[in-house]
């Protein structure tokens, strides 16, 4: 059925709890074996949680879906050991280019700052990114994959949920400590808890076509409002891996998707955009609309929400995907420590607080870009056209130009984790900031920070300076030192820092900074871990 | 809230200002009118630059700020 991709069948297997019948309790229960939650699974794994992960079908994405994923998610994907993988198969781009009718409006460069091992962007069809995470699952023990096991209810229990589980042997009962829902935008878990998941329902329809052809176009994102090929409505052309070509089409408000949607419809629409006889296959194409919405607490009870199950985007962006993998970077450590005891239950709901805030900007950038793509009313449609035909010749009109904001973290600028700063800092490394990476120098090899820092809270210190372990509690914060343990050979790390000699920073298992001074001083990096643990 | 607008006669020769304006559309349909109205609006924000100032003149002209 596809040209460029087989599709992987996962095999069904009975569970031995549903074979014999003996009801198990288990840590986390992950629902959902898409993008969000195969990186749960894969956290999980790496913080040493025993975890089941269940998914109602038996492959991976069936459609390229998301294919614009950003640098922080590549992080984290990095810190989980598939990031690699995925830069090397995607397609990295940097530069946009904005057409209003037939002419060029203005082009941006997405400026990758330099110095970071993962690029500003990639494209890579969403069914490559989950095959890369289902693999990396088959070769750990921690967390189990069950494909065909589609959950139809829940019960919460004080200390735990019950989920009644159904399989081509009939249903059985699973418990979990805690259930995370990563079933999407249709969540079947939001419903069963009774969350409310209100916003905006926009009426436009959208077509996606991808196209398989060789084009010498440039790695570009190329994006028309009004083109004379498709009048009135925006156009979006990507490139992705295999020599796929993503076409996106505005539809309008009265578009009817049954016809939009019929092959010999989709063809013509490429033709004329394409303008020429070229040859070109259609591997996939679906008609969409969107809402820009979210669940009102990304946690009930014993279950949590995660991507968009939790908040849903509009797709100018990127902002779907992107940021459902930071949602869960946000909690497993989070669950980590809870589960062991070495934290409160109430570090979790930190988990609605800081994820809830980023999502409300996500919904903000991602609203905003949709006001100017498709605009409500004649007025706004004007001032629209106005700011496109001014950018071509003046530069102030640039900035207003909104084909969608793409994808960059939301700092938790005012977690109740964060301890602000008592002294002065330049930059951008405020606590509740994720770490900018860096190039660094570890055992005479070249590598880079966001590897040195790993996984657990970390203390680190710019040299000379006595440095030792910080702990509160169970939890312990390891020192990473430069000059000791790793070395800062281009200065890159000290300016992107505004670090001195003795500059301390305490960052968390999400690589988020969580404090910082001047100086180490033991007693109050102890005070700083115990607030970051919600202690 | 700050009066950062200035409200006084601040333009030399308010007849020829105003001859101007109505004068540069003269033969402009309605949309075109529209479209140059939007135009000016976009220019004089962005040389004003204060948002102090351009929020009270949305305020001022009527908008639902």
């Amino acid at each position: 059925m596809f040209k460029t991709y087989d599709y992987p069948r996962f095999a069904y297997v009975q569970s031995a709890e549903q074979r014999d019948g003996a009801v198990k309790r288990h840590k986390v229960v992950i629902i959902g074996a898409g993008p969000i939650g195969l990186t749960a699974a894969l956290d999980c794994a790496a913080h040493g949680i025993e975890a089941v992960v269940l998914d109602d079908n038996d492959t991976v994405s069936v459609g390229s879906r998301a294919v614009c994923y950003a640098k922080r998610p590549l992080e984290i994907w990095d810190r989980l050991g598939v990031g690699e993988r995925m830069v090397d198969k995607g397609v990295s781009w940097n530069l946009g280019k904005v057409f209003f009718q037939d002419r060029l409006s203005y082009q941006f460069d997405l400026l990758p700052e330099e110095d970071n091992k993962m690029p500003a962007m990639i494209n890579l069809q969403q069914y490559y990114l989950e095959e890369y995470m289902v693999e990396a699952l088959g070769k750990q023990s921690q967390v189990d994959v069950r494909w065909k096991h589609k959950v139809i209810g829940l019960q919460q229990k004080n200390d735990h949920a019950v989920l009644s589980v159904e399989t081509p042997d009939g249903v059985f009962a699973m418990e979990a400590d805690w259930v995370l829902a990563c079933d999407g935008a249709n969540s079947g878990l939001r419903d069963m808890v009774g969350a409310k998941f209100t916003g905006q329902f926009f009426q436009d329809r959208f077509l996606i076509a991808d196209v398989i052809m060789d084009a010498e176009y440039p790695t570009e994102r190329w994006f028309w409002f009004d083109p004379t090929f498709h009048p009135n409505q925006s156009t979006l052309l990507h490139r992705q891996p295999d020599n796929v070509w993503r076409i996106d089409f505005q539809l309008g408000w009265d578009a009817d998707a049954a016809e939009e949607k019929k092959p010999e419809r989709i063809i013509a629409r490429v033709r004329e955009m394409l303008g020429d006889d070229r040859h070109f296959e259609l591997e996939w194409a679906s008609v969409y609309q969107f809402a820009c919405r979210r669940i009102d607490n990304f946690r009930y009870g014993r279950v949590f929400f995660a991507g968009d199950a939790a908040h849903q985007v509009s797709p100018f962006g990127a902002r779907g995907a992107n940021t459902g993998v930071q949602d869960t970077d946000n909690l497993i450590w989070k669950l980590k420590l809870v589960l062991d005891g070495a934290a409160p239950e109430r570090l979790v709901d930190t988990y609605n607080e800081e994820r809830a805030f980023a999502a409300d900007d996500n919904l903000l950038n991602s609203t905003r870009a949709t006001d100017f793509i498709s605009p409500k009313s004649a007025s706004s449609r004007l001032y629209r056209d106005a700011v496109l035909e001014l950018a071509e010749d003046c530069e102030f009109a640039r900035p207003l130009v909104n084909s969608g904001r793409l994808s960059v973290p939301t700092p938790y600028v005012s977690s109740s984790l964060n301890t602000p700063d008592a002294d002065v800092f330049a930059g951008k490394m405020a606590p509740g900031t994720n770490c900018a990476d860096v190039p660094v120098t570890v055992d005479g090899k070249s590598g880079w920070l966001l590897n040195a820092l790993g996984g657990g809270f970390t203390i680190l210190t710019f040299g000379p300076a006595p440095a030792e372990v910080v702990t509160s509690g169970a939890v312990k914060a390891r020192v990473v030192s430069v000059g000791r343990d790793i070395e800062d050979k281009c200065g890159v790390l000290a300016q992107r820092y505004d670090a001195k000699p003795g500059t301390t920073y305490l960052i968390r298992p999400d690589q988020h900074v969580a404090a910082r001074w001047r100086q180490f001083d033991a007693a109050k990096i102890k005070q700083a871990l115990t607030r970051a643990l919600a202690s | 809230m700050d009066m950062n607008l200035n409200l006084k006669p601040n333009i030399a020769g308010p007849d020829d200002f105003y001859n101007w304006l109505i004068d540069s559309q003269r033969n402009m349909d309605e949309r075109q009118a529209a479209m140059m109205n939007c135009k000016l609006v976009l220019l004089l924000a962005n040389h004003i630059g204060d948002r102090a100032v351009i929020h009270e003149a949305l305020r001022r002209a009527g908008g639902a700020i």
